[in-house]
């Protein structure tokens, strides 16, 4: 055990010579910032000088070509600004009927999205902590998608979507409950599911009562595939941490079956529900690589997500000051929708 | 506590015993889970063997006992061929593509692991002015949408003249938040006692880190590496942008032109591509599987 030094006294008179104990403290200050230093330098560069850098580029026309040959730092830097705008951008996104659409694919995308994706993945978890025999087996299998490349097992369900040549069309003509003569266009159909239904059953709805495209759904049922087996994993994990004790209790008091999930599983559940509930939000609106791979955002804009649309005005137009502006404005909405997510959904979560 | 009474009433319960028919049910569902969650990938390997006519006429199995086709191992040679030819390297395009996203990921991962495992040291065994603020800092940075730093950091590549050049696919992502906040945990739960001895046998913080921490983290730096290079391997968002020359792709961008291209229509070449792409990373994940299950659990990490 080290004896409690005595303080180091702050005289006027400086000391000779560095203490071996400050010293060494000086030393282990240096060498802490030492280690520190890459990954920092890293994230000050790549992630928080961008963000100043591109609420910059959101308020010019920037032109990367300008900078070509360019000779000093500045010219280099600041050229491209062709032309200051300065909000003007922003004015342009919110008049631009696109942008909204984008948006309300994206919420679509969200809120089939979360029920389907938490539910069944509750579902499976709870079977799975039923104790039943080759439980690992099942979650590796389960986890497979999620851990597969995306743009491959996107191209896989391209195919599986595929009209005429298609597993999932072909194998729904077997089972004769789709006409070979009218299938589904799945990824390529951008018309409501319930305005679908109704066709087939010779209705037509009015546009408003068409419900999300069918190209939508095909994309939220291959995201739920992937997803499944993670958000499995994490409710297992929250299932394992409710105490045995809770349910010899309420099985004294009568309750089974049922009441056990709702009074007991379920709230004891909310925090890692909540958790998936976030992540979930955020994975839609980073989502991109599968919604690229397997429609581009088409058909239409049926499937152009804030995420897609940013890329393309970047990608494909080269609107540079356009693309940040949109960005941060998707910025604001998530920052916005996180904050009601917290007060919402978070007041309701049970913390022991 | 109310145990002792409740033991004879909860002992049968507890093991869960369901009668018969409930658990028949329940191995039903999880086994139309696990098939739902295997099938795509088995109908892909088997697609990748097929010959583009049984494609056409939905032969599901075009093999014997039910047809007499063969297994069309040309669609791989055809598949390589398909996607053409490297000049700089004289190598298929399919070859490089690969080299180039095993140059990436390994960078990445081996980069992410050094800035991550130094940085979590510090935050975790470290006594330094400002250290609160500078974990606050690092995780702030979870909070920035990756669309937002896009448009900036593809200008940023242009004016470092990394555009289409290895730097720009692995220099900004060698530093992994998620990485450090792992590691930080894991090495947090390391015994302070062990440091002070160490002290004592004269070991500064660094052989200290090499000789016991990291020795003690092997699962946890495991963990980091495998979701690392999981995640690096599945890159394409980033190498589309900033990649120009075919010879530049990854293996994500590349599998995704082919399909934009010939592989559209020549359904057999396109599996058997998406083939080599996944199954070595199922053969990988098979053998360390393990360890994700515990990165996800401690992290709840969302690629």
């Amino acid at each position: 055990m080290t004896s409690q030094a005595t303080p180091v006294p702050i005289s006027t008179t400086r000391p000779r010579g560095l203490s071996g104990r400050r010293l060494r403290r000086i030393q282990e200050i240096g060498l802490g910032y030492l280690l520190l230093a890459p990954a920092l330098t890293i994230l000050i560069v790549f992630d928080f000088f961008p963000i100043f850098f591109g609420a910059f580029i959101s308020t010019c026309d920037w032109k990367p070509a300008a900078a070509i040959g360019a000779e000093t730092l500045l010219d280099r830097w600041l050229g491209p600004c062709v032309k200051f705008v300065g909000f003007e951008h922003y004015l342009r996104a919110f008049n631009d009927p696109q942008m909204w659409q984008s948006l309300i694919v994206t919420a679509t995308y969200a809120l089939i999205s979360l029920p389907i994706q938490l539910g069944l993945s509750l579902f499976f978890a709870y079977l799975l902590f039923q104790n039943v025999r080759g439980k690992e087996m099942f979650r590796v299998v389960f986890f497979l998608p999620y851990i597969t490349s995306s743009v491959a097992s996107a191209a896989v369900w391209s195919f599986l979507y595929n009209p005429d040549k298609g597993l999932i069309n072909n194998f729904l003509v077997h089972l004769g409950v789709m006409d070979p003569e009218k299938v589904w266009k799945w990824l390529g159909e951008p018309t409501g599911i319930f305005a679908l239904m109704a066709r087939n059953a010779g209705v037509a709805l009015p546009e408003w009562l068409g419900g999300p495209s069918l190209a939508l759904l095909a994309v939220i049922f291959y995201t739920t595939w992937v997803f499944l087996g993670y958000d499995m994993t994490l409710f297992l994990a929250g299932l394992g941490n409710i105490p045995g004790e809770l349910y010899d209790a309420a099985k004294v008091d009568g309750a089974s079956g049922w009441k056990l999930f709702r009074h007991i599983t379920f709230p004891l559940l909310s925090p890692t529900t909540f958790f998936i509930l976030i992540i979930t939000v955020i994975g839609i609106f980073k989502a991109f690589n599968h919604i690229y791979v397997m429609t581009q955002g088409g058909p239409g804009d049926a499937t152009t997500t804030t995420s897609i649309y940013i890329f393309q005005q970047l990608y494909q137009y080269n609107r540079y000051g356009y693309s940040a502006a949109l960005s941060f404005i998707l910025f604001i909405a998530i920052l916005g929708l996180t904050i009601a997510q917290n007060r919402i959904a978070g007041s309701r979560v049970v913390y022991d | 506590m109310a145990s002792e009474p409740n033991t004879w009433l909860s002992a049968p319960q507890r093991t869960h015993t369901h009668p018969s028919w409930t658990r028949v049910l329940i191995y039903a569902v999880l086994i139309v889970g696990a098939l739902a969650s295997a099938l795509p990938f088995l109908y892909m390997i088997m697609t990748s063997f097929k010959s583009y006519g049984d494609i056409i006429n939905n032969n599901f199995w075009p093999w014997p006992p039910f047809g007499n086709e063969t297994l069309q191992m040309q669609n791989y040679p055809d598949a390589i061929e398909n996607v053409g030819f490297d000049k700089a390297w004289q190598v298929p395009l399919v070859v490089r593509y690969f080299a180039n996203s095993i140059i990436v990921t390994v960078a990445s991962v081996v980069g992410i692991l050094l800035t991550s495992i130094f940085a979590a040291y510090a935050l975790a065994r470290m006594e330094l002015p400002g250290k609160n603020f500078i974990f606050i800092l690092i995780l702030a940075t979870l909070m920035i949408p990756p669309d937002l730093t896009l448009v900036p950091k593809v200008v940023m590549m242009f004016n470092f003249g990394w555009y289409n050049a290895y730097p720009a696919l692995v220099v900004p992502f060698l530093a992994s938040v998620f990485s450090i906040f792992l590691l930080r945990q894991f090495f947090m739960q390391i015994p302070k006692d062990l440091f002070d001895a160490a002290l004592i046998d004269g070991a500064g913080h660094l052989r200290y880190l090499f000789t016991i921490v990291l020795p003690l983290s092997k699962p946890a730096v495991v963990t980091t590496a495998l979701l690392n290079f999981i995640w690096a391997w599945d890159s394409f968002k980033w190498p589309l942008l900033v990649t120009r020359d075919s010879n530049m792709r990854v293996v994500a961008v590349g599998l995704q032109q082919f399909m934009a291209s010939e592989g559209g229509t020549k359904v057999q070449l396109l599996m058997a591509f998406a083939t080599m792409v996944v199954v070595p990373v199922l053969v990988f994940y098979f053998i360390t599987q393990k360890y994700f299950k515990e990165g996800v659990i401690t992290t709840g990490i969302k690629g």
